[in-house]
């Protein structure tokens, strides 16, 4: 038997990671480090209310008195927070409005990561809004949706026109005091995307953001809020690359969702940030925060990930069912290859009556890679005849790979019925023999056994995405088991 | 087709095959009987290239090539086909999903373009009534679920998609019923071509009262120690496997 998993892992060989190039453009960086001058510069060069200033600055002064979480399964060496530039943003007009004064530049870059800008060539029904390094350059379809009164558009444009919006929602999912990478977000976030669908509106298409980190030694700190009024419904897409690089790149994230009553929203990521190299040199550093409220009666919330990339991964997006009635589901595959470290997972939070929260989580961990699922289902006591099921499974490949499992429940009402399953399986000998002599290459049989696997994840992705992620699920096991 | 000799196999440095000779032409039909642990088994595993056992001696060509120096995969796609004794289970893969996987293996190697989608579904569902599979399988998982009939069948609606040359069907008839056994049998047969060729390795000689081979060879610890046609089979079932042995001793 340890001659086949010997066999296995040898011919996983490293993939390409074929979203690694660089495009050479001038960037605005400003000075290293963070201080207050650097929070207030960020705040100034993206003129925003003076609100919005000392939510930052407030933000700040928290962060400092923080410290990194260590309770994650995680191995990381200490980031050093002065080494790193908050603000990068190529070096033309702020936004563009009409594509001729997009750099062709950055049309060449998002045209290869199979993201055109211009409407005519766009994948049939989906707004893009396009961030590069710390800034928005494109957002498609906007006008189109502002017909329906969708507010669509990247946080930046959202501070200036729609102030008052934002300011009533932003943070009150998150709040900068929640952990200590939401609070440096708040501090020097510097782009993103704001959604709001008006009472009542269907949004036509799929809403999505694409993030791109470009410059070198930059975080990437973006903020995203998505507002579904009384009975409207949104399905939003993310996708993110970087260049290929040996230094670790910081991205921290907050994303945040407010479902009034009758809404739904649905969330879907496929995250492929650079992963670093076979022995584990560079990578992004992935530490998002995301988080819905179902704050009215029949809200419904379902988040749906994929996550290959990173170096490391520290990410739980999460429901909180206030309103009665309300649902939240978390739909995840997270792979892991070489040295990628995952320590992904939900939290359920019932605080309405018959709440009910459902959890798929698909684990597969490769290489010397680190897998864990942590999930928390906590069950307020008047949420009476809340529902939970969560199942997770964890699929390994090769035999020096750590796949791990870290559930927490926390019941407070008798009436509450909360069913947890878990399973953990190897990829057979006896399968990948079985798929070669049907004429299949041990590589080719791989990606079909984890895409069988993750299917049921697979399954909840809007179509063009699915199959995106499909391939993307094979790619980053090629020459990982063979 | 399949020629062998003296083929010398071990698994864990205990030898199984002790030295086989066997030829195997187009449009003929071997069966290949034996008593338990007599390396059945382990000979169709060693042609199909499971790594599992090891090659200490001797050789065997298929359609003229060194059998050893090929993949598994391109064994696979030149034509070579095993029925497994026990069909391994894939979850969340649908048996459509995976059947057009193969076949279009197969026909990449002949250099033929992928099956459109509408060719490939009318032919799993010609080859699936062959063996009277519910069409309603091949949209659920492979083998996932499946009873032990459903999955011997599910063997043979392969063979009948790949169209293989040579069909290793090793105790296909294990764990069925009569009437599975029938279906089972009699789908084999109607597959036979004057191009193909079938071993079928199995205990009992009620399966070649459907599937009537040309050949009838009996395994016994690791070596072919008798050879001879139908009526051989018959009275191994008279007189039981230890005559036979007794005799040959």
């Amino acid at each position: 038997m340890a001659e086949g998993e010997d066999r296995i892992i040898r011919q996983i060989a490293e993939r390409d990671y074929q979203y690694g190039f660089t495009t050479d453009i001038a960037t605005e960086l400003i000075p290293r480090g963070i201080d207050e001058e650097v929070v207030r510069l960020i705040s100034r060069k993206k003129g925003e209310p003076q609100w919005m200033t000392d939510y930052r600055l407030a933000a700040y002064a928290h962060w400092r008195g923080t410290e990194t979480p260590t309770w994650a399964h995680l191995d990381i060496p200490p980031i050093d927070f002065q080494d790193i530039i908050y603000y990068a943003a190529p070096r033309t007009a702020p936004k563009y409005g009409s594509m001729e004064e997009v750099d062709p530049e950055l049309l060449k870059t998002f045209d290869k990561l199979g993201i055109p800008l211009e409407e005519r060539m766009a994948l049939a029904g989906v707004a893009v809004d396009a961030v590069m390094d710390s800034v928005s350059v494109k957002t498609t379809f906007k006008e189109m949706l502002a017909e329906k009164g969708i507010v669509f558009c990247s946080m930046s444009e959202a501070l200036r026109d729609h102030s008052e919006l934002v300011r009533r929602y932003l943070g009150s999912v998150v709040p900068y005091t929640d952990n200590f990478f939401a609070a440096l977000n708040a501090a020097v976030f510097s782009d993103g995307s704001f959604c709001y669908i008006p009472p009542g509106v269907r949004c036509p298409m799929e809403l999505s953001t694409y993030f791109r980190i470009n410059a070198a030694g930059t975080g990437q700190f973006e903020r995203t809020l998505i507002v579904a009024d009384e009975g409207a419904y949104v399905s939003y897409l993310e996708g993110c690359t970087a260049p290929r690089r040996d230094e670790n790149q910081l991205h921290a994230a907050v994303v945040e969702i407010v479902a009034m009553k009758d809404a739904e929203v649905k969330y879907s990521t496929v995250q492929n940030w650079y992963p670093g190299d076979r022995e584990g040199r560079g990578g992004v550093y992935n530490f998002v925060t995301k988080r819905g409220l179902c704050k009215g009666e029949n809200s419904r919330l379902s988040w749906t990930q994929v996550e290959t990339g990173s170096a490391v991964t520290w990410k739980y997006p999460s429901c909180v069912l206030l309103g009665d009635n309300s649902s939240g589901e978390f739909y995840s595959v997270a792979l892991t290859n070489n040295y990628q470290q995952a320590d992904t997972g939900t939290k359920m939070v019932h605080l309405g009556r018959n709440t009910r929260s459902r959890i798929v989580s698909k684990g597969i961990s490769a290489g010397h890679s680190n897998n864990s699922y942590r999930g928390l289902v906590r069950v307020a006591k008047r949420a009476d005849g809340a529902r939970n099921y969560s199942q997770c499974d964890s699929l390994i490949i090769g035999s020096k790979c750590g796949a791990h499992t870290f559930p927490t429940l926390d019941v407070n009402n008798p009436t509450a019925v909360v069913e947890h399953e878990a399973t953990t399986s190897r990829i057979g000998e006896e399968q990948l023999f079985y798929c070669n002599q049907r004429g299949m290459s041990t590589e080719d049989a791989v990606g079909l056994i984890v895409n069988g696997y993750a299917r049921d994840v697979l399954n909840k992705l809007p179509m063009e995405f699915a199959v995106e992620a499909q391939k993307l699920l094979s790619l980053s096991l090629e020459g990982s088991v063979g | 087709m399949l020629e062998i000799r003296d083929l010398h196999a071990s698994v864990e440095g205990r030898e199984i095959l002790r030295g086989i000779d066997l030829s195997v032409r187009a449009g003929e039909v071997h069966a290949i009987m034996g008593p338990n642990g007599s390396g059945k088994s382990t000979l169709a595993s060693v042609l199909a290239g499971n790594e599992r056992f090891e090659v200490t001696r001797g050789e065997a060509t298929f359609l003229g090539r060194n059998i050893f120096e090929m993949s598994i995969e391109e064994r696979a796609r030149a034509g070579l086909f095993l029925g497994f004794q026990y069909p391994v289970e894939i979850p969340g893969v649908t048996m459509a999903n995976f059947m057009k996987f193969a076949v279009n293996e197969k026909r990449k190697y002949q250099g033929l373009d992928p099956l459109p989608a509408g060719d490939f579904l009318r032919m799993m569902r010609e080859r699936a009534a062959i063996v009277e599979l519910d069409q309603k399988m091949t949209s659920r998982a492979v083998n996932e679920g499946f009873s032990g009939g459903e999955k011997k069948k599910n063997e043979i609606f392969q063979m009948a998609m790949l169209e293989p040359l040579l069909a290793l069907l090793d105790e296909t008839d294990s764990g069925l019923d009569i009437d599975a056994l029938r279906v089972v049998a009699t789908g084999v047969t109607r597959l036979r071509t004057p191009q193909n060729a079938t071993v079928v390795i199995t205990h009992y000689q009620r399966l070649l009262d459907y599937i009537v081979p040309d050949y009838v060879h009996v395994l016994y610890n690791g070596r072919i120690i008798h050879t001879g046609d139908r009526s051989l089979a018959l009275r191994l079932e008279e007189q039981g496997y230890d005559r036979l042995i007794a005799e040959q001793a």
